[in-house]
């Protein structure tokens, strides 16, 4: 019925910091670019408002600069994706080229799109997270290792340990973070189970 | 871990299996969709040859993109006419309930749920849209899911979650005069930060809470997920009973009133209950509240002198800093005196009928100040006819609000409501993130209807408590 779903252990590629607590989904999508019926062609409105001024003439950003342009593992501060439910804003990194990333923390339904589209959401603290956001300004070319299996991120000479939530690091690793099949196939007990709640109709 | 707790309770009962990643799949019992986060989803669904499993378990609105002032087809954007029409086609595909604008029961998805009966204590529901924790005002446990859980819920009913923790937050006494829902929910937000409640699911309990009207409740639920909480609930008691008989469905099916209230009180958290965690606020301390920053955390009470950032914790200081050169605000100042530029009554936290009286109550009399643009877009076409009943809106026309169909509006700019340029904003809403209503340089002060009623009036933020009498005209 379905494809089947890659086993995800590890994401590395060049990375891109972007800076900053509470950095809410409505800017990482503002919600005017979700008028749309499908997410393709997202990506390039990705940060849209701090990336273009009003006659779309690009500001300062990191998403803007050349160095970054092929990066695939972005490195956030705290309670990334805040706000609103919107997938758009996972799928927007995505299709700019996110594979993995590497933050502080992430507000909770961020996280799960995220895992849905089977990217990495790891944690580390403040200091380390820090260190790793400099360390790629000064080296943006080169890769990032995050391996989800062992929970940790490797960089120049340096493996830090990092956190993968265990549910987020069973599904990637076992290929069960696309979990429509899965649950597809529990058909009968979903049905047996409508059936005792008092509040569902025969 | 928690033990007891309704929570706990509502949980169990919905649990279909153990998923191989230890997630627990969980029976959704209503599920809500709307054009916005939906269409993606039927898209999926379509790709991997699945239908729609429960669609009588499915109900549709239209919201976010809906207009407010012309809802006449086709629609005059056409990336919105496009949308409404997708939705239009999914749900007769599937044969699914669409409370459309010709309906007369279309609004924002988490007033109409309630409305209808839709939502009942004790459920399990969901719906793409990180408000939809409204419901456990309701004693519901409602979460906000991403699109490709959309999928799921579609195809199978289901949910993959990892259990939360619970934390109780008891707000105890008596809230003062002009002190509402919102305000309290402002204030929790506040003191435990807008990632406090990552991890844990919101229980709201204590005096102040159980004095609440269900429509206070649903307020301070909505703002869970500005707090970080995925989930927000209040146990269900009678004032719940009383409105959940008012609704359609109670009205349809009396019988079934009588035949789920024992449901209803089994699931309430038991007196011994176990919490992984338990705040007290004593809500006779509290003031209105509005914020300053760009943030829902980043509020003061209205007397209050705006922080500085050096005094906040140190992860909180360079966000507040960027947030008071976005707002253009002095700390030491109050917000009081704030200039504003569009009073904006409306959105999923304040736009039910209670919310409307007590605004009304403040501009019965008044004129709109000449500065402002003043708008209320009710929560529902229900909404909007009661309201008309009383002459609400000739109130609010009198004193120079425009008064508009219903939808999330200016809440989040995706019709044509928004901010334009710095533009500032006395809001009802939820979000004052930068960008929000609209503008990216548009400023949003978030309170309580009263003080946007109040504001209104004065062209600034004010304390509606000290709002001088109206003299006769």
């Amino acid at each position: 019925m379905t494809d089947e779903i890659p086993e995800i252990d590890s994401a590395s590629g060049s990375g891109v910091p972007i800076r900053g607590n509470d950095i809410d989904t409505d800017q990482i999508i503002p919600a005017r670019f979700m008028k749309v019926v499908t997410f393709d062609g997202l990506g390039e409105f990705a940060f849209f408002d701090q990336r273009y001024d009003e006659n779309d003439e690009p500001k300062d950003h990191p998403m803007n600069e050349p160095q970054f342009q092929d990066a695939s593992i972005m490195v956030v501060n705290a309670n990334f994706g805040c706000g609103s439910s919107r997938e758009h804003a996972p799928q927007a990194l995505m299709r700019w080229g996110i594979d993995a990333i590497v933050g502080e923390s992430f507000a909770e339904i961020f996280a799960g799109n995220c895992l849905a589209l089977g990217i990495p959401t790891v944690t580390a603290d403040h200091e380390t997270i820090t260190e790793l956001q400099g360390w790629v300004d000064e080296h943006p070319d080169a890769d990032i290792d995050v391996d989800v299996e062992n929970e940790t991120v490797t960089y120049g000479d340096t493996t830090v340990d990092v956190t993968v939530d265990d549910a987020q690091r069973k599904a990637l690793t076992e290929g069960v973070w696309d979990t429509t099949a899965l649950m597809k196939s529990n058909a009968d007990a979903v049905a047996e189970k409508a059936a005792a709640l008092p509040y569902v109709d025969d | 871990m928690s033990e007891g707790t309704l929570y706990d309770k509502v949980w169990e009962e919905h649990t279909v299996s153990e998923l191989p990643t230890g997630q627990t799949q969980l029976f959704c019992g209503l599920h809500l969709i709307h054009e916005v986060t939906s269409p993606q989803a039927f898209g999926m669904l379509q790709e991997r040859d699945l239908e729609v499993a429960y669609p009588e378990r499915t109900h549709a609105t239209v919201d976010h993109i809906v207009p407010t002032s012309d809802q006449s087809r086709p629609f005059r954007d056409d990336a919105a006419e496009e949308m409404m029409a997708e939705l239009e086609q999914n749900v007769r595909d599937a044969g699914i309930n669409f409370s459309d604008p010709t309906s007369g029961e279309q609004g924002i998805v988490h007033v109409i749920g309630p409305e209808k009966g839709l939502t009942q204590p004790g459920m399990t529901i969901v719906c793409g849209d990180s408000h939809t924790s409204t419901h456990g005002a309701f004693g519901a446990l409602a979460f906000g899911i991403g699109t490709s859980q959309i999928r799921d819920v579609l195809a199978t009913q289901t949910v993959a979650m990892e259990k939360k923790k619970v934390r109780k937050i008891e707000v105890t006494g008596e809230l003062g005069p002009g002190v509402e829902a919102k305000d309290v929910v402002l204030e929790i937000i506040r003191r435990l930060g807008t990632e406090g409640g990552v991890g844990y699911v919101y229980e709201y309990a204590g005096e102040a809470i159980e004095n609440l009207d269900m429509e206070g409740r649903m307020s301070i639920c909505n703002m869970s997920i500005e707090g970080g909480a995925r989930a927000g609930y209040v146990n269900p008691d009678e004032t719940t009973f009383e409105w959940l008989k008012q609704t359609d469905y109670f009205q349809e099916n009396p019988e079934k009133f009588d035949e789920l209230k024992p449901y209803w009180e089994s699931i309430q958290s038991d007196d011994d209950a176990e919490y992984d965690d338990v705040v007290t606020i004593d809500g006779s301390e509290l003031e209105p509240v509005v914020t300053w920053g760009t943030t829902p955390g980043q509020g003061v009470g209205i007397t209050q002198p705006i922080p500085a950032p050096e005094d906040l914790p140190e992860e909180k200081q360079d966000t507040a800093r960027m947030a008071q050169e976005h707002m253009g605000v002095t700390p030491g100042e109050t917000m009081e005196g704030y200039e504003i530029d569009v009073a904006f009554l409306g959105s999923c936290t304040n736009a039910r009928l209670p919310d409307l009286r007590r605004a009304a109550d403040i501009v019965k009399g008044r004129q709109v100040a000449d500065s402002v643009r003043a708008m209320v877009v009710p929560g529902s076409q229900r909404v909007k006819a009661a309201a008309e009943a009383e002459g609400l809106d000739e109130v609010f026309k009198e004193a120079g609000f425009e008064w508009r169909e219903a939808g999330c509006s200016m809440c989040l700019g995706m019709n044509e409501d928004q901010l334009e340029g710095d533009e500032a904003s006395a809001s009802s809403s939820n979000r004052n993130f930068i960008g929000r209503q609209g503008s990216k340089d548009g400023r949003t002060v978030l309170m309580n209807p009263r003080m946007v009623a109040a504001a209104a009036i004065t062209g600034e933020v004010t304390d509606v408590r000290e709002l001088k009498e109206v003299t006769t005209v």
